[in-house]
Order: structure tokens, then C-alpha cells, then sequence
């Protein structure tokens, strides 16, 4: 208590920052993204049938990030613990709002139209939820009572439920996860962890018959045998697998994938576009992808551990696994071993919302990275 | 905040957390290496595989497109079936420069515009690497200098396919229909999967009615092609399921005598076997070829067939509604039998016009040209000479109202329900009809008028010919059909009424009238029983197509061919044990006697012959035994 007042009292004078030249910015991570960012817009080039517009646009966003993460990181971590329930409660509004004014594409409802961009505000949730969680549970007891645990299940069920309704089950699942991901970090009960892990199952019989549309179970049914229809839903899996495959251990090299090029493989900027990856540039290139995230994943998750509040570790902690459950989600459904669900690969796919999304995430834990220093400048 | 303070350990929430963020590197441990080894597994060990696909991948999966039903007449005589063309394709994924190989392949075969804007219409919607047709049913001249030039032709392909082909030509347009490429409205309705092999649908006729049964199931190829699309092997082959085969009620040789009868006229005939409802020939005169719309009609030959005056490309059979005219007086003249609103007994005095109380205006009576029938008209003397005046009294007193009713019965003012797309049903009109069609009241006058087939009533020559059919077989309605198998499976006869109650003595009365309009010295069509050696029983009847003033002459001096009158008449043979019913019209061929009666003497005389060459002569003997005997004659009747 004292420590904190004496902080506050002392760091209120912004010309100490300067003095130390910290712009609070975790370098390690900055250049990681930076060769995704690249890594990216290259394979983006190529996947827009070499149309420099996506890659245009898209780099305009990243360049966007870039400066809300420098942004974000500026802020001292407690205000972002403070101010967390604003950020969550204007997710929620523009979710709502998405439901009675947002526009969509094959019959779903997903996108805010701002004017210069549109914008898809479950993606945003996939910070906001995990920012708020964190802040919630780190006021609480550890590990949190059943109470707390209810408390945290409304606020991660609300937003669910909301872009269910859009319906966009699989952000939908991420946002669960991902709040999930908090409660576990917070030091959820095992009878707990059990508990969801049967109530999951027994859910499994009541989604299919009540919650799944009929589109989602067929992406499941494909899942499980995507030879029975080539032409028609299983397609997109057949093709994406072919894509992978044909790409072998060094790629067809870059610009090259017959695949991709010739139009066989369906969303190949967007959801798909690890196949492209995959085609051009092998199994290296896959593994070189991996190893970058390998490395985003493992700095999160040191930033975690030496994070000096209770807040920093479990929103650290949590954005880093949540980041990892992303590719995984992604390159597992693209591979043919998860069901097609709407899930961007971080960094690569094309796509405003998600790109913005991860920065401000990268941006918390930048912010949380950099606490020490701040803490340093100002004693 | 004490609250907070007093239960806070950071060192225990760091240790718990620590933990937490160990087993979950665990399960993120495991969870990477999984999906690594899926990626080792598709791109090293089964890259061999992957990378033919990929390779080949342009047509891993073909559909194979079933063939379609063939369809014959009753004879056994094709009236279409597929017949193996060649065409120029061209592979847009493997031609570097569209236009310049366009070019280069106009330099060496003829290429017409409308090859080109189809080639680019069709282009728009293929699937990748789908070949697109651009010259079809290549000669055997084009076909070997393309196969000459292949080399510098990269991108093109020769196919042989199976194309629809009507060796009849013009002959059964209307009934049998074609096939066409399938346009954007049906491609919405239909299911994409059975037709991925086929690119044509009916449109109409037979075709378009049958579509279901005549495509077929549509099978696949899995197939491993080499870098220039030449398929190397088939992995695995469901065969596709052809289409039925139909076989139809229709006589090809009745049907050309039928519509050569016509010679240039413009007008509809439909003739039905009685006893099955069969229809054994339907002309709509003048015809057209239906083998250009297969392969995709010139706009310019199109346009000229939808322009022409003479409305070729409209079914006159079953679309076209015509004023029965005096054709209907049988049926009326049964009717009024039947209601008791006259007797055989009744008679009249025909001045040659009818006056009905309060109205200034006479009605004339068409068909006396020296005032009148005179004294004794009785309803026999009305049908064979076929006088309008008492029809006229007549309707009166049965009204309207029985008038509608009891011809519903033979399918007037109905659809028949014939198996093909898009027949009229005609109209009998009744009082609430007219409240409804034109918002009037139904006055006597209308009810004079539809006495004699005119005014507000119309009829299509089908429904015609299946009124004559009822009428020939006594009361029994029956549908009339086109297709008598499918796949060799009887379509069964299907009665929609039961022979009505009206008893045999006004049958007879009515069959004898109208033998005796054949047969008898005053009859109207006594000019076609010259040599006959059976008797056929019809009624003539003249349709007016501009109304004339009652009292006024009609002048056909005063007014263009196109509004002369139409000729109409209906028959049925023989008189004695009907087997066939047939009706026709004439547009504006002005005397059923002369301009139409003679096409059914023709029509009837070949399905006689054709029916005594089968062996049905038992059969018909049967019932006329001094008809085998007549029949020796024919011959020298028909060479004459």
C-alpha cells in the first residue's frame, strides 16, 4: 500500500522518463513482430493473386498497430487494471450494436461500418475479455471462490453468447477459451477444471441438437470425412490439405503454389492462408512460422512470469496462451485435424480488426514488460 | 481494500501461477508437436501424393454425365437421341493469351461471332480448369487440321460428347421439345451435383415435362491427370445411371402425314387413340427445327422465328384457343337431349335469321346462303347441315347455366392435364365466369352467341379432340396422354369421368348425325366420303376471328387473309367402334368443309391402313364384319 502511494507520488512528474530514455518498449518482442509483420505481408502478396491493394491495406493496419501498441505500452499497467471494466463495457456495446446495425457477409452479422473501415468487434473481445478477467481476479482471493468463479463466468458468457448470436460460433469458443485461460492462470479449482471439463462434454449432445446450425455441423460432419463431398463442402479442406502437402519439405517458392495461384484453394488470404504458406514455402517455412511464434509465445510468457502485479501475470499469461491456442485453432483447421471454424492466423491472415486486436494485446504486455523499468526510473 | 490486504500472499499467488503456466507449456508442448507432426505427415510423407494431386489436381474429380433417356414414337421410330459429337474446348487456365489463340484457331476453322460471345458467355461461369466449349460438332475436315496445328494450340482440347439430336427435325418440335443450355433461372432451382455433368435441360415439350426421368443419375471419375490435362489413369469410376427411355403414344408416320396434310397452312391438329387417351399425332403448323436450340441458337436465326408472322414457335395444340364454332353443336345438341330442352322429335322453321324478344338486331344463321333450312329443321337436320338458328333457340331454353355444367364434363373450359408444359385451358364461359373475367352480368345474348361456339367461348384443338374422344366413346373422359412407356413400363390409362348417365338412344342419335354430315347428301363435310370404305362421324365448324355485325355478310374480299375465318373440324373413325378421335383447325382457312375436313380424311385413312397392316384387323372386325371387306377397296382408293 505504501509502496504503491509512493510510486504514484513519484512518478508524477513526467520529465523522469526522459531522462532515462525509456519509451517502455520490450525490444525482443518488437522485433519478433516485426519479422511476423514481414513474414506476413509477403505471404499476403502472394495469396491476393500478387494484388498490392491487400497487401496495401493491410499494411496501413499494421503500421496503425504498431503505433497503439507504442501507445498502450506508455501507460502505466494499473491504469489498464483500473480502466479495464470501460474497455470490456464498450466491447459489450458495440457487440449489441452489432446486432441491430451490423452488416454482414453470407449471413452472418459480424462488422460495424465506422465510415473509413470496417470494423468486427468480437475480434476486439478477445482482449477485452481476458483484460477484464484479469483485472477482476487478481482483486479476488486466490485461488478464486465459487462466487468469483460465477461472477467471472457471466462476464465471459455474456460476450459469448452475443457473438453467438451474430453466429459466429468459433470467435465465439475463442472468447470462452480465452477467459477460460484467465480463471485457470487465477488458480481455478480442480474440481472446477473437472467440472467444466464434464459439463463440455455433456454439452457436446445439447449444442448439436439446440445451438449448432446447420452449416456449422457440416463443417464438423467434413471435419470427419472431407472425401464424401469434394466438390461441395469438403472442398475447402481437400484443397487446403493438397496445398499444404504438394508444398513438401522446400516449398514451391514464393508466388509459385499452383494452388493458391490457380484459385483451387478457397479464402486463401484470409483463414487459409497458412496453405499458401505452406505451399510456397514448405515445411521450412512452416516451422521457421512456428519458431517466430514459438518465440512471441515464450516472451509472453516470461513477461508473465516477472511481472510485478497479480494483474500483469494473469493478463501476460493469458495473452500469451491465448495467442498460442489462436495458431493452433487456425493451423489445426487448415490442416484437416479441427473443424472449419472463422479463425485468422495472428499476424498473417488478412484482416483490420484481428491485426489492430493483437497489437493492443502486444501493447499490454509491453506495458507490463516494461513495469520494472518504470519502477527503476522512478526510485 | 483491507479486505484485499489482509488475504493477499503474493508469494503464493506467483507460485500458483508459476505452476499453472508450467502444465500448461506442457499441454502446449503437446499440443505443438501434434500439430507439427501433421505437418511433417502431409508434407514429408505424403507429399508424393499430395504433389500429384496438386499437379494434377485440375480434375481430380469429374463428374461423368449421365445419358440422357432416348425417345421413341410407338413404332419403335427415334424421335431423339444422343448422338457423339466433336468439340473445340478451350482450357483457359493453359491458353497464355486468350484472344491470340482465338485468332489463331479463326485462321484455320470458321469461327462465327456467335461461336465467340457464347465461348465468352460460358467462359464466365466454368470451374477452374473446366474446359470451355468453343466450336461445336466440328467436321471431320476441322477436326484433322486442328489435330494438324496442335502444337501451336496449347490450351485447346477436342472432346467428344454426347449432343441431343431430333432426327424428325421440325416435325415433333412441339411435342417432344429440346434440350438447351441451362440458363441462370434454372441453374437456381435445380441440383447443382446431378447436372455438374451436364450443361443442357429440357425447355419444352416432352423434354422439359420429363426432365427428371430422362437425366439420368450422374456418376463420377476420380482421375489422375499429366501436366497437360491428358488423363492418365482413373482412380475410381461410379458410373453414372442413364435417363428412361420413353416411348410415346405418337405415330411418326400419322404425324407426317398430319402435318404434310397442312402443306403451308398454318393451323393444329391433335389425334387421340379413344381407348387410351393416347395421343397418336399433334401438329402445330407451321414448325421448326429443334436441333439449333441444342448447341445455342443464332440471335438472328431466333429472332427471326419469334418475329414471323406466322408464329412457328407457338404450340398451337395446346396454347392456342380458338371458337370451337359449330364444331361444338354435337355435344350442345346432347345436351340439350339430355336436360329435355328438346326432343328428337322437335322441329323448327329456319328463316335464315333469329330474333330474340326486345332485341332490334337479328342473329344470322352463318351456313344458309338462300335464307334459311326452311320448315322442319329438327336437331339431326341442324347438326349435318349445320343450322345456327336452332342452336340458337335451343340455347336459349337450356341456358347458360346447364350449357357450362354439363360440358365441363367433357373437358371444356379446363386444362386436360395432358403431360406437357404449359397447356391453356380454354374457357366455357357461365354466368359467374363473366362477373369475374369482365365484370358484367351474363345476358341471353351471350347465351346465343355460346350456342354456336362463338362469343366468349374458346377451346385449344387438344381439348377438342378429347371432347370428340368422349363424345365417340359415349361419355368416358380420359386424360390425354403423350408418353405411353417409360423404360418399357405402361403408363396407365387414366379415366377422369365415367361414361355419363345419358342413355344410349341419344347416343346413337348423336353418332348417326354426325356419320350423316359425312355420309349423307346434305351433310356439310359430305366431300371427304368419296372411296371412304368405313364411316367417320365429325362436325365442321367455321370460326369467326373479327366479329361482323349479326345482321352484316361476311366478305372475304373486304378484309385481310389474317381475319379471314378459321376452318375447324372434328371426327372420329370408325363411326360404328371409335378408335380414333381427331380434331383440327385451320387458321383462316374459312370452311371446315373444304379446308379442313380433307386433312382428317387423310390423317384417319393412314391410321386405318395402319392399324389393318398390324393384325388389330380381328380386332376391328370384330365388331364390323362387312368392314374387312370394304377395306379390300382401300388400296385402289388410295392409289386413285
Amino acid at each position: 500500500m505504501q509502496n504503491n502511494d509512493f510510486v504514484r507520488r513519484m512518478q508524477s512528474p513526467g520529465g523522469d522518463r526522459k531522462k532515462s530514455g525509456s519509451t517502455h518498449i520490450d525490444f525482443p518482442l518488437l522485433i519478433l513482430l516485426l519479422a511476423l509483420c514481414t513474414l506476413g505481408l509477403m505471404v499476403l502478396y502472394s495469396a491476393g493473386d500478387q494484388n498490392l491493394a491487400y497487401v496495401k491495406r493491410q499494411a496501413t493496419f499494421m503500421v496503425l498497430g504498431f503505433i497503439i501498441m507504442f501507445v498502450v505500452a506508455q501507460f502505466e499497467v494499473r491504469y489498464w487494471e483500473k480502466w479495464a471494466f470501460v474497455f470490456y463495457g464498450l466491447g459489450l456495446l458495440s457487440l449489441i450494436a452489432v446486432l441491430f446495425f451490423g452488416v454482414g457477409a453470407k449471413g452472418a452479422q459480424r462488422w460495424l461500418d465506422v465510415g473509413f473501415s470496417r470494423l468486427q468487434p468480437a475480434e476486439f473481445m478477445k482482449v477485452a475479455v481476458p483484460l477484464m478477467l484479469a483485472s477482476y481476479l487478481s482483486k479476488r482471493f486466490i485461488p478464486p471462490t465459487l462466487k468469483h468463479i460465477s461472477w467471472a463466468m457471466v462476464m465471459i458468457m455474456i460476450p459469448a453468447v452475443l457473438i453467438m448470436r451474430q453466429p459466429d460460433l468459433g470467435t465465439a469458443l475463442l472468447i470462452f477459451v480465452s477467459g477460460f485461460l484467465t480463471l485457470f492462470l487465477a488458480g481455478l479449482g480442480v474440481r472446477y477444471l473437472i467440472g467444466t471439463f464434464l459439463t463440455g462434454i455433456a454439452a457436446v449432445p445439447v449444442m448439436w441438437n439446440f445451438v449448432l446450425l446447420d452449416y456449422q455441423k457440416q463443417r464438423i460432419l467434413t471435419l470427419l470425412s472431407p472425401e464424401k463431398d469434394k466438390l461441395g463442402s469438403g472442398w475447402n479442406i481437400v484443397q487446403s490439405k493438397t496445398a499444404i502437402g504438394s508444398g513438401g519439405i522446400n516449398g514451391k517458392g514464393w508466388t509459385e503454389g499452383t494452388q493458391s495461384q490457380l484459385n483451387f484453394l478457397p479464402e486463401s488470404h484470409t483463414d487459409f492462408i497458412i496453405a499458401v504458406l505452406a505451399e510456397e514455402f514448405g515445411l521450412i517455412g512452416v516451422l521457421t512460422l512456428l519458431a517466430l511464434y514459438t518465440l512471441v509465445i515464450a516472451r509472453c510468457l516470461f513477461i508473465s512470469l516477472k511481472a510485478q502485479s497479480q494483474f500483469g501475470r494473469l493478463l501476460a499469461g493469458s495473452l500469451g496462451l491465448i495467442f498460442f491456442i489462436y495458431v493452433f485453432v487456425n493451423m489445426g483447421m487448415v490442416s484437416g485435424i479441427l473443424p472449419v471454424v472463422g479463425a485468422p492466423l495472428p499476424m498473417i491472415s488478412y484482416g483490420g480488426t484481428a491485426i489492430l486486436t493483437l497489437f493492443i494485446g502486444f501493447g499490454l504486455l509491453m506495458a507490463i514488460s516494461t513495469e520494472p523499468n518504470r519502477m527503476r526510473t522512478n526510485l | 481494500m483491507i479486505h484485499k490486504e489482509a488475504f493477499s500472499d503474493p508469494a503464493r499467488e506467483r507460485r500458483i501461477f508459476a505452476r499453472r503456466l508450467i502444465f500448461s507449456m506442457f499441454i502446449m508442448l503437446v499440443m505443438g508437436l501434434t500439430l507439427i507432426s501433421r505437418y511433417v505427415d502431409l508434407q514429408v510423407n505424403q507429399f508424393q501424393d499430395f504433389a500429384t494431386d496438386s499437379d494434377n489436381n485440375r480434375v481430380h474429380v469429374r463428374p461423368a454425365a449421365p445419358t440422357r433417356g432416348v425417345i421413341y414414337d410407338r413404332n419403335g421410330e427415334i424421335l431423339a437421341d444422343n448422338r457423339p459429337t466433336s468439340n473445340l474446348s478451350i482450357i483457359r487456365e493453359r491458353a497464355d493469351d486468350l484472344d491470340q489463340l482465338i485468332n489463331k484457331v479463326g485462321s484455320l476453322i470458321t469461327l462465327t461471332d456467335n461461336d465467340i460471345t457464347r465461348f465468352y458467355s460460358r467462359l464466365k461461369r466454368r470451374k477452374p480448369f473446366e474446359p470451355t466449349p468453343l466450336k461445336l460438332n466440328l467436321t471431320e475436315k476441322e477436326q484433322a487440321i486442328l489435330a494438324v496445328n496442335q502444337h501451336i494450340l496449347d490450351g485447346t482440347k477436342i472432346s467428344a460428347r454426347l449432343t441431343r439430336f431430333y432426327p424428325k427435325r421440325d416435325l415433333f418440335t412441339h411435342v417432344v421439345g429440346y434440350v438447351g443450355r441451362i440458363n441462370d433461372r434454372e441453374s437456381k432451382i435445380i441440383n447443382p451435383i446431378n447436372y455438374s455433368g451436364t450443361d443442357s435441360i429440357g425447355k419444352i415439350g416432352i423434354e422439359k415435362f420429363y426432365e427428371e426421368s430422362l437425366l439420368g443419375e450422374v456418376g463420377s471419375d476420380n482421375v489422375e491427370t499429366n501436366a497437360r490435362g491428358r488423363v492418365m489413369r482413373v482412380i475410381d469410376h461410379v458410373s453414372p445411371v442413364a435417363g428412361n427411355d420413353l416411348t410415346l403414344h405418337l405415330d411418326s408416320r400419322l404425324q407426317q402425314v398430319a402435318y404434310e396434310a397442312f402443306s403451308g397452312e398454318r393451323g393444329s391438329l391433335v389425334a387421340i387413340e379413344i381407348e387410351t387417351g393416347g395421343v397418336l399425332a399433334m401438329v402445330s403448323a407451321p414448325s421448326y427445327d429443334a436441333n439449333p436450340f441444342v448447341s445455342g441458337i443464332s440471335q438472328k436465326d431466333y429472332d427471326a422465328l419469334l418475329n414471323s408472322a406466322d408464329k412457328p414457335m407457338f404450340n398451337r395444340s395446346i396454347r392456342g384457343q380458338y371458337p370451337p364454332g359449330s364444331t361444338i353443336k354435337p355435344l350442345f345438341g346432347l345436351i340439350g337431349l339430355q336436360s329435355q330442352s328438346i326432343t328428337t322429335e322437335t322441329k323448327i322453321e329456319d328463316p335464315g335469321y333469329f330474333l330474340m324478344e326486345g332485341i332490334e338486331r337479328p342473329w344470322r344463321d352463318h351456313n344458309s346462303e338462300r335464307g334459311g333450312h326452311g320448315k322442319g329443321v329438327d336437331l339431326a337436320k341442324a347438326i349435318i347441315e349445320s343450322c345456327d338458328v336452332f342452336f340458337y333457340k335451343m340455347g336459349v331454353k337450356i341456358g347458360i347455366d346447364t350449357l357450362a355444367t354439363s360440358s365441363q364434363a367433357f373437358g371444356l373450359g379446363k386444362k386436360t392435364n395432358i403431360d406437357l408444359p404449359g397447356e391453356r385451358s380454354g374457357i366455357m364461359p357461365s354466368r359467374l365466369w363473366k362477373k369475374n373475367a369482365r365484370g358484367a352480368s351474363w345476358f341471353d345474348g351471350d347465351t346465343i352467341n355460346v350456342s354456336i361456339g362463338q362469343g366468349f367461348m374458346l377451346t385449344t384443338p387438344l381439348q377438342l379432340a378429347v371432347m370428340t374422344a368422349s363424345i365417340a366413346s359415349r361419355g368416358d373422359l380420359i386424360q390425354p396422354q403423350i408418353v405411353k412407356s417409360i423404360n418399357g413400363v405402361e403408363n396407365p390409362t387414366i379415366k377422369v369421368t365415367e361414361s355419363s348417365e345419358i342413355s344410349d338412344k341419344y347416343w346413337n342419335y348423336i353418332h348417326e348425325s354426325m356419320r350423316d354430315v359425312v355420309h349423307s347428301n346434305r351433310g356439310t363435310a359430305r366431300g371427304i366420303n368419296k372411296g371412304l370404305t368405313y364411316n367417320i362421324a365429325g362436325k365442321t365448324g367455321t370460326a369467326q376471328v373479327i366479329s361482323i355485325n349479326a345482321s352484316d355478310e361476311y366478305d372475304r374480299s373486304k378484309i385481310s387473309e389474317r381475319q379471314w375465318d378459321h376452318a375447324l373440324f372434328v371426327a372420329f373413325a370408325p363411326a360404328e367402334d371409335p378408335k380414333i378421335a381427331v380434331a383440327l383447325i385451320v387458321e383462316n382457312g374459312e370452311h371446315g368443309s373444304s379446308a379442313a375436313a380433307p386433312i382428317a380424311r387423310t390423317v384417319i385413312d393412314t391410321y386405318i391402313k395402319s392399324a389393318m397392316s398390324k393384325n388389330d384387323a380381328q380386332n376391328l372386325t370384330a365388331t364390323n364384319a362387312s368392314y374387312l371387306n370394304s377395306l379390300q377397296g382401300y388400296d385402289a382408293y388410295a392409289e386413285q
